[in-house]
């Protein structure tokens, strides 16, 4: 199939449903709403199930209940639905039940607005509802990405039984792209049967318990130490970024998602210039990557982290440059869309400070 | 030879529960998972746990278990049920984690008309963080944070839950039962039986409330309890079926 | 080559489908495309607009800030955009529905009596199709034909099947105005 234009908020849906994903769960928010409208129609025509619930709460309990009885789950929203989700998310992560949750990101707090926003960064790469728990959070640059990481995502989330997050925000929900959904990249990932899912004692063997309760202080602490054991084992083996012009770079941004987009912009902006300007992409924000950091720490004179938030990135940008080049930053929040020649200014500002 | 007259449900583990002396709750596991087994559902069960005194049911059923955020139960059910259709999946809650902070999910699942059952179990106090004012606590009723006994003006007015749920299309069916002597707990079996049967037969939601006691925090002596059951929770909560597919006399 | 081009008016003029459309016909092309709506609270007769992107390169932010193009056809649209176009932009104006004239003296305004000639056409609601052929037979940001085939894959066998023949000679319409209109 050709490549068709399409709707990020309906590409992510259809490639759930490539990924296996037959079951949806949500409730109506802007920017994200495409997403149930699509898969309302979709999923009855494969044999699957769209439920509008009550409330995201109840949205998000429905995937623990979906994906411990073995199936494969996607729900999505945006940040106050996100924010609402975090106490089933950190039941799913407690009881190890794998699920793909989109955010749309849109700006904040409280209400905030319905334009793009990027200002979950923390909430989505600190786990953010209570306990010790971590998500694989991947964040797309362009719709193809998106479509392509969905499967992916999945099979992270079955791999880890482990949830996993993609981050993208209101610009890459409501815009369209051109995408190719049929050639998308299977894994060779060895995936587990879900031989713990509870499908009745009649059909495994023994008694499955899908649970994140451990009243005994020890024994909780062995559960917490058995996830660490798996969450080193995700950030050794799930990093991915991209490392575009950074080989002669003075001057490296990092940036994620949509934001990318606008720094690729001003690097060609920066070149006609003759600024030697780079730009590292996490594409998945936890595990945070490290090793472009180490690549370019001796060459470049100084980072900056451009995020439409008020900085919360940057923080793990200092953590991975670990104080051997200044760390700058630029921050635009929920639709005020950074422009390439604000941020070429903030450029060549810091580069005439850093000599 | 001595004849077997009575034996441990299959649907139960050989676990020691965790519930107070006098407590009823042993008393409707029971009746659950005799059910269960009656049925022949029970190795196609799916049974959801809630927060509160039975949170650690999904040790004492033997069945597969999911347990349940506060509340969230009813939602949990729904995600296994839409995934499973043809297993038997049901929720076991009390008061304050189906009336209170579980309300918007018990009401919207009987609204969807849920093909899932729930098993209620209404003792008018919070049990497990220590006796505070329920939902369903009595106007008068003393607790640890009713000192001075329920007031309307302050603490508004109990909740009688299978009256308001009977008000929606999507309940198939509701029953109230109590379980403070033997007649009324063969009437609490046959109910519960029948709410499972409205299941396998795909007729829609129900749900069983049954009226329960806590000697525990209602201060009182086992016997004592029974008898503060029957003299104050039926009068406010009356005891009858409000729907079934089989009709209501 | 990177065409930039916002499209604005009321919600039902059919801004948003002939910014599809476009982006379409780039894709035909083989360019890059981006299509990005406005989005906010629901409101008939309200506002819309959309930002297109057709390119030869990869498209950095689908959200324009400094366009090539600017299509508008109501005047709370020409007041908003019209700043956002570059020098030289094209500045395509439907005059049956603006009663007044572009401020702007640096950038190209194409004046299109579209809604005027949908009706004599049979059917005001094509007079966006107009407004784009005069917009692309100015630019040549896409082939017309590309727009046709565009029109032809998209609505093809659905219910608006119908439509494409009438489209098609509504775009040909505004394209044909091009030269005798530019002032």
């Amino acid at each position: 199939m050709a490549r068709i234009l399409m709707k990020g908020n309906e590409a992510l849906g259809e490639a759930a449903i490539k990924a296996g994903a037959k079951f949806y769960f949500g409730y109506p928010i802007t920017p994200q709403n495409e997403v149930s409208a699509y898969m309302a129609e979709r999923l009855p025509e494969v044999g699957g199930v769209f439920l509008q619930a009550e409330s995201e709460v109840s949205a998000i309990n429905m995937v623990y209940g979906a994906g411990g009885a073995g199936a494969r789950v996607l729900i999505t929203s945006s940040s106050p639905g996100i924010s609402l989700m975090q106490e089933g998310i950190s039941y799913i992560a407690g009881a190890e039940i794998p699920a793909v949750i989109v955010n749309v990101m849109r700006g904040g707090p409280g209400l905030g607005g319905i334009q793009p926003g990027q200002a979950d960064y923390f909430q989505a790469t600190r786990g953010g509802g209570h306990g010790d728990y971590f998500m694989v959070v991947l964040a797309p640059e362009s719709i193809q990405e998106m479509v392509d990481i969905m499967q992916e995502a999945f099979d992270i989330a079955d791999q880890y039984r482990n949830p996993v997050m993609i981050l993208a925000d209101g610009m890459m929900g409501q815009m369209m792209e051109a995408v190719d959904l049929d050639n998308v990249e299977k894994s060779d990932r060895n995936l587990p049967p879900k031989t713990w899912a509870t499908t009745g004692m009649a059909h495994h063997q023994g008694k499955n318990i899908i649970n994140s309760l451990e009243l005994d202080p020890a024994k909780l602490e062995k559960h917490n130490l058995d996830l660490k054991k798996k969450y080193d084992e995700m950030a050794k083996n799930e990093v991915k970024y991209e490392m575009y012009k950074c080989d002669d770079a003075d001057i490296i941004a990092v940036a994620y998602g949509t934001t990318a987009r606008i720094v690729k912009n001003t690097i060609d902006m920066a070149s006609r210039e003759g600024i030697k300007m780079g730009l590292i992409r996490p594409i998945s924000l936890w595990p945070f990557p490290q090793e472009p950091f180490d690549r370019t720490a001796d060459r470049a004179k100084a980072y900056i982290s451009v995020e439409m938030s008020m900085g919360q990135m940057v923080e793990d940008v200092r953590l991975a440059v670990n104080g051997r080049k200044p760390v700058h930053f630029y921050g635009r929040t929920g639709g005020m869309i950074p422009e390439p020649k604000d941020i070429l200014a903030e450029i060549k500002n810091i580069l005439g400070g850093v000599k | 030879m001595a004849k077997v007259i009575y034996e441990k449900p299959k649907g139960i583990t050989d676990a020691i529960t965790h519930y107070c002396p006098g407590c009823t709750h042993g008393i409707i596991h029971g009746l659950v998972a005799e059910s269960l087994e009656e049925l022949g559902v029970l190795g196609e069960s799916i049974g959801v746990a809630p927060v509160g005194c039975a949170v650690l049911a999904y040790n004492y059923f033997n069945c597969d278990m999911q347990e349940a955020a506060h509340g969230r139960a009813p939602a949990v059910a729904t995600g296994i049920k839409r995934v499973l259709p043809d297993r038997t999946v049901f929720t076991y809650q009390g008061d304050g984690d189906l009336a209170a902070i579980g309300t918007a999910e018990i009401v919207h699942a009987a609204a969807r008309g849920e093909n899932i059952t729930v098993i209620f179990v209404n003792n008018a106090i919070y049990g497990m963080t220590g006796g505070q004012m329920a939902p369903t606590t009595l106007l008068g009723q003393v607790t640890t944070t009713t000192p001075y006994g329920r007031k309307p003006e302050a603490n508004g007015f109990p909740i009688r839950i299978c009256e308001m749920l009977s008000t929606l299309e999507g309940a198939a069916y509701v029953a109230r039962v109590s379980v403070h002597d033997i007649n009324n707990i063969r009437k609490a079996k046959k109910a519960i039986k029948e709410a499972f049967q409205t299941q396998i037969d795909r007729k829609g939601f129900s749900i069983v409330e049954v009226l329960s006691t806590c000697p525990t925090n209602w201060g009182l002596t086992p016997a004592e309890a029974i008898k503060w059951l029957k003299n104050n929770m039926i009068p406010h909560y009356p005891l009858a079926t409000f729907k079934s597919p089989w009709g209501v006399k | 080559m990177e065409e930039r081009v916002i499209m604005a008016g009321f919600g039902g003029q059919g801004l948003m489908t002939i910014g599809q459309l476009l982006a379409y016909a780039g894709l035909e092309e083989d360019k890059n495309v981006s299509w990005m709506p406005s989005y906010g609270p629901e409101q008939r007769g309200g506002t819309a607009n959309c930002h297109v992107i057709v390119s030869d390169g990869p498209v950095g932010s689908p959200v324009i800030s400094e366009a090539t193009g600017v299509i508008v056809m109501n005047r709370p649209s020409l007041e908003k955009f019209e700043s956002y176009l570059i020098q030289g932009g094209v500045l395509v104006i439907d005059s049956t529905l603006i009663d007044v004239k572009a401020s702007r003296t640096d950038v190209e305004a194409i004046y299109v009596p579209a809604d005027e000639m949908a009706n004599e056409m049979g059917n005001s609601k094509m007079a966006n199709m107009i407004m784009l052929g005069a917009y692309v037979q100015k630019t040549g940001v896409v082939k017309l034909e590309s727009l046709f085939n565009a029109l032809r894959h998209v609505w093809g066998n659905t219910a608006k099947e119908r439509f494409v023949e009438p489209n098609i000679e509504a775009i040909k319409k505004g394209a044909g105005l091009i030269g005798e209109l530019v002032k």
